[in-house]
C-alpha cells in the first residue's frame, strides 16, 4: 500500500515537473537592444521629401549653447533625474531605447488590434457605422479594418519620415552635441546608446510629436493613451542623458507641425467617402447585375454592408489615381464559364482537404477581426527584421513610409478592383462551402492578402536583398492561406499578387530614387 | 468575420456530467477494472459575450458530439487510478464556418480515500484527488468556438467529501486546475493589450460542485450544481472572436443516473444531462450523454467466485 501511493506521488511530481512551472512570456520585441545605428546618415536632409517641399519648410530656432546657463540648467536637470530613476523609469528608459520609429509602430499596431472589431448589428437588423465626429459613441470610430489600417500605417509613418528629414536637417545644422557628450557626469551615469550625431532637435521627440498628432485624427479615442506614451517616452530621453529639455521639446513642436501637412491630406483624401451610402451601394449590385454577372452577396446574418466599396477612390501615396485605376487587375473568368465552376470546386477542395499545416497556414495569416490586420503582419515581419539592421531613426522611418505607401495603394487599387467587378465569394457561388477562416465580407477578388503581401514583400526584398526570396515565399504562403482557408478562389491570389508587385515596383522606383541609397 | 464562443463549457462538464469518475465518491474495488465508452451531445445558441447575452445568426446552434473512452481500475479499495480520452466534433449550424473534431487531451487521475467511517448513523469519506491532462496531439486551440480543446497542459488537485446514509447522499468537491500555457499557430494577438508571440498565458480554474441522490448498489440517481471560475483572464469585447484566456465562468446544474442490472452486474449504463444556468464568455449550452460500463477483476476472481461474491461497479466496502 505504501509503495502504491509514493508511486502515486512520484507520478504526480513527474507530471508537475514535465509542466514547465514558469508562466511568465517574453514578447519577440521586449529585450530589444538599444539602437546603436550602423551609421548616421549625415546626408538625411537631402533625401525626397513625401510631402513637404523642403526640409526647413518649417523653422527651427537655433538651440542654446552647450556652454551657456540655460543649458546647464538642461543638464542639472538630468543629473537630478539620474540620481533617482525608479525600477520602472528604468524598465521604460529601456523600453524607448530599442528606437522610437519601433515602438510607435508596435503601439500602433496595438490600437489596429484593439479597434478592428466589426459593429454590432442595431435592433432592426442594420449595422451603425462609427462616426469620427462622435468618436465615443458605439460602435468607436475608429473600426480599423485592413484598408483603414493600412491607409493609418502608411500616414504616420510618411509623417514621421518627412518630419525626421527635416529634424535631419536642423541637427546638422545646428551640430549641438548630445548631453552625454557636452558632459561627463551625464555621460558615467547615461543608459542610453552613445552615438555620434548631433542631438537637437531630438529624434525621437519628433517621431512622438508626429504620432501623437496623427492619432488625433486617426485614433481620437486614443489621445489620451498616446499622449502618455509620448510623456514615458520623452522623460525617457531626458532621464537617460540622450536629450536635454529644448531637445525634446524642439522635437515635438518639428514633428506637430509636419504632421499637420499629412492630416491636412489626409481629410481631403477621400477616404471619408469610402464608407458610402446605402443607394451607392444599391448601385453596385445593379451594375453587376447590369454587365450580365452575379454580384456579391454579404453572408453575414444580418447582412452587413460591404467594407469601405468606395475606398479605392483614396488618393494614393506613389501614383496618382488614374494611374491607380490602370493598376487593377483584369476582368474575373465570368460566372457563366467553365473556368469559373473550375476555381469554385479547386477552392472547395483545397480547403476540405486541408491538412494540420494547411491549418497553421490559414491560422498563421489570418490577421482577422481584432487583429492588427494584414498591413499590420507585415509591419510586424519588417520590424522584426529591420532591428537587425540597425538603421537610423530617418532611415527606419523611411523604410516603413516606403512599405506602408506601398501597402496603402496596394489597399487602394485592390479595393477598387473589388468594387468594380463586386464578385462573389466561393461559399456565395456554392453554399456547400464550409470555411477555415473567417469570411471577409467584401467582394472576392481580388485576395486583399495578396495584394497587400506582395506589395509588402516586394519592396521589403529591396530594402533587405538577401531575404528577396524568404518574403516573396511568405507573400505567396499568405496568399496561399486564403484557398486554404476556402475565402478565396486561385485566381484571386494569382491576381492579387501580380497586382500587389506591381505596386511595389512603385515603391522600389522611389525607393532608388530618393537619395538615400 | 464574425464572433464566435467558446465550448469551453466541455471543460466545466465532467463534474455534472460522468458517473463513476473523478468527481463521484464511488471506488472500485481491488483489481477490478471498469471501462467504458461514453457520448455526449452538448449544444447553445445563445452566449455571453463578457457579461452581455446574445445570440448570433451566423453561428445558429453550435454544436459539441463527444465520444469519451474511460476507465476506473482499483489498485485497492481505498486507491483508483482513472484515464479518459475523448473525441469531439463541433459544428455550427449556420454561417459559412466549418467546424473541427479530434481526439481531444487524454486525463488521469490518482483517486484516494483516506477516510472511510461510520460518523453517525451514516458513513463519512474524504476523497484526495491529483490528475493532469494533456493534449494527445496537435489539435486547434486559437478557433473558438470550434476548437475541440483549449490545448493547455493542466495540473488538477480535488477534495471530495461525502456522507452517506441509509442510501442517501451529499458529495462536496472542490478542485484547482493550474493550466500550462498554449501556443498559438499564429505570433501577435490581442487580448487587453497587444502580445508580440504565439505563447499565451493561461488562467489557472477552481471549480466547486455538490451532489446529492439516491446511491445504493444497483441504482444511483443523483442531481448536481457546479461552479467554474476563470482565476484571471479576460472578456470577450463587443463582436469579438473568443480567445482561449477569456475568462471563462460558468454555473451549471445537472441530473445523472448509472444503473447495474442485478444479474448482468458486470455491465452498467450511466445517462446525464446538464444545462448551464448563468454564465461569462461562455455559451448557454445543454448537454446530455448515455454510456456503457464494464466491469471485471483482472485477476479473473470475479469470474471465478461468480456473481455472488462479486463487488460490483459501486462498491460498498
Amino acid at each position: 500500500m505504501k509503495k502504491l501511493i509514493i508511486g502515486t506521488i512520484s507520478v504526480l511530481i513527474v507530471a508537475a515537473v514535465a509542466f514547465s512551472c514558469s508562466k511568465q512570456i517574453e514578447g519577440r520585441t521586449d529585450n530589444t537592444p538599444a539602437l546603436e545605428p550602423l551609421q548616421q546618415d549625415e546626408n538625411a536632409n537631402t533625401w525626397r521629401l513625401i510631402l513637404l517641399s523642403r526640409p526647413d519648410s518649417f523653422a527651427v530656432v537655433a538651440p542654446s549653447a552647450t556652454n551657456s546657463t540655460t543649458y546647464i540648467g538642461e543638464l542639472n536637470e538630468i543629473k537630478g533625474l539620474q540620481q533617482q530613476l525608479t525600477g520602472e523609469q528604468k524598465e521604460k528608459i529601456k523600453y524607448w531605447n530599442a528606437g522610437s520609429v519601433l515602438r510607435w509602430n508596435e503601439i500602433m499596431r496595438e490600437l489596429v488590434a484593439k479597434h478592428n472589431l466589426p459593429p454590432y448589428q442595431n435592433e432592426d437588423g442594420t449595422y451603425p457605422i462609427p462616426s469620427s465626429l462622435n468618436p465615443f459613441n458605439y460602435p468607436q470610430f475608429p473600426f480599423s479594418n485592413p484598408p483603414f489600417a493600412a491607409r493609418a500605417y502608411a500616414y504616420v509613418a510618411a509623417a514621421q519620415y518627412d518630419a525626421l528629414v527635416a529634424c535631419w536637417h536642423y541637427k546638422y545644422l545646428y551640430n549641438r552635441v548630445a548631453p552625454y557628450t557636452a558632459d561627463s557626469t551625464v555621460n558615467a551615469n547615461a543608459r542610453c546608446a552613445r552615438v555620434d550625431a548631433p542631438s537637437y532637435p531630438s529624434a525621437e521627440a519628433v517621431v512622438a510629436g508626429v504620432t501623437v498628432e496623427m492619432m488625433k485624427l486617426l485614433f481620437p479615442t486614443e489621445i489620451g493613451f498616446i499622449q502618455q506614451k509620448a510623456d514615458e517616452a520623452n522623460f525617457s530621453r531626458i532621464a537617460s542623458g540622450g536629450n536635454v529639455r529644448s531637445d525634446i521639446d524642439a522635437g515635438m513642436s518639428l514633428g506637430r507641425l509636419v504632421a499637420q501637412v499629412f492630416t491636412a491630406r489626409a481629410k481631403a483624401d477621400n477616404a471619408g467617402k469610402a464608407v458610402g451610402t446605402p443607394e451607392q451601394w444599391a448601385q453596385l449590385e445593379t451594375d453587376c447585375i447590369a454587365r450580365g454577372e452575379t454580384p456579391w452577396e454579404s453572408l453575414e446574418t444580418p447582412q452587413r454592408p460591404p467594407m469601405l466599396p468606395f475606398f479605392g477612390n483614396v488618393r494614393p501615396f506613389l501614383f496618382d489615381s488614374l494611374t491607380a485605376q490602370n493598376l487593377y487587375a483584369g476582368e474575373p473568368a465570368s460566372k457563366k464559364n467553365q473556368q469559373f465552376l473550375e476555381e469554385v470546386s479547386y477552392t472547395k477542395e483545397v480547403c476540405n482537404n486541408a491538412s494540420r499545416d494547411d491549418i497553421r497556414i490559414v491560422h498563421f495569416w489570418a490577421d482577422g477581426a481584432g487583429t492588427y490586420t494584414p498591413p499590420g503582419h507585415w509591419n510586424a515581419i519588417a520590424t522584426d527584421d529591420f532591428i537587425f539592421q540597425r538603421f537610423s531613426e530617418v532611415r527606419w522611418a523611411r523604410n516603413m513610409a516606403l512599405l506602408n505607401m506601398s501597402m496603402m495603394d496596394a489597399a487602394i487599387v485592390c479595393w477598387g478592383t473589388k468594387y468594380k467587378f463586386y464578385n462573389p465569394r466561393p461559399s456565395q457561388a456554392d453554399p456547400s462551402i464550409k470555411t477555415n477562416t473567417g469570411l471577409p465580407n467584401f467582394p472576392s477578388y481580388i485576395s486583399g492578402h495578396s495584394t497587400f503581401s506582395a506589395a509588402a514583400a516586394d519592396i521589403l526584398g529591396y530594402i533587405i536583398p538577401e531575404k528577396k526570396n524568404l518574403y516573396a515565399d511568405m507573400a505567396k504562403e499568405a496568399s496561399l492561406s486564403r484557398i486554404l482557408g476556402g475565402i478565396h478562389y486561385r485566381m484571386d491570389c494569382d491576381s492579387g499578387l501580380a497586382v500587389g508587385y506591381r505596386i511595389g515596383a512603385y515603391a522600389i522606383q522611389r525607393a532608388q530614387t530618393d537619395g538615400a541609397d | 468575420m464574425k464572433q464566435k464562443i467558446c465550448l469551453l463549457i466541455i471543460a466545466a462538464l465532467p463534474l455534472i456530467t460522468k458517473a463513476q469518475t473523478d468527481a463521484d465518491a464511488i471506488m472500485m474495488s481491488k483489481n477490478v477494472l471498469c471501462s467504458g465508452v461514453m457520448y455526449q451531445h452538448n449544444s447553445w445558441d445563445e452566449y455571453w459575450e463578457g457579461t452581455f447575452k446574445r445570440n448570433n445568426e451566423n453561428l445558429g446552434t453550435v454544436s459539441t458530439n463527444m465520444i469519451g473512452v474511460m476507465g476506473n481500475y482499483g489498485i485497492s479499495h481505498n486507491l483508483n487510478v482513472l484515464f479518459n480520452v475523448p473525441y469531439l466534433q463541433t459544428k455550427a449550424s449556420d454561417g459559412v464556418m466549418g467546424g473541427l473534431q479530434g481526439i481531444q487531451d487524454l486525463s488521469m487521475w490518482i483517486k484516494w480515500r483516506p477516510v472511510h467511517q461510520k460518523m453517525g448513523t451514516g458513513k463519512l469519506s474524504i476523497y484526495a484527488l491529483g490528475g493532469f491532462s494533456v493534449p494527445t496531439n496537435d489539435y486547434v486551440a486559437d478557433y473558438l468556438p470550434f476548437s475541440i480543446g483549449l490545448k493547455s497542459k493542466t495540473l488538477n488537485g480535488r477534495i471530495m467529501v461525502d456522507y452517506e446514509n441509509s442510501s442517501f447522499f451529499a458529495t462536496a468537491s472542490g478542485t484547482y486546475s493550474y493550466r500550462s500555457n498554449i501556443e498559438l499557430d499564429r505570433n501577435a494577438y490581442y487580448t487587453t493589450e497587444l502580445h508580440l508571440t504565439n505563447e499565451v498565458h493561461m488562467p489557472d480554474v477552481a471549480q466547486v460542485g455538490l451532489r446529492t441522490g439516491y446511491r445504493s448498489r444497483y441504482l444511483i440517481a443523483e442531481a448536481m450544481i457546479n461552479n467554474m471560475t476563470t482565476l484571471g483572464g479576460f472578456d470577450i469585447r463587443k463582436n469579438d472572436m473568443p480567445f482561449p484566456s477569456n475568462k471563462m465562468n460558468a454555473t451549471s446544474a445537472g441530473v445523472a443516473f448509472k444503473y447495474t442490472p442485478k444479474y448482468y452486474h458486470h455491465f452498467s449504463l450511466v445517462g446525464n444531462a446538464g444545462y448551464v444556468l448563468n454564465g461569462r464568455n461562455v455559451g448557454q449550452s445543454l448537454t446530455y450523454g448515455a454510456g456503457i460500463f464494464y466491469a471485471f477483476n483482472v485477476t479473473g476472481k470475479g469470474r471465478k467466485m461468480g456473481k455472488k461474491n462479486y463487488t460490483p461497479p459501486p462498491a460498498m466496502n
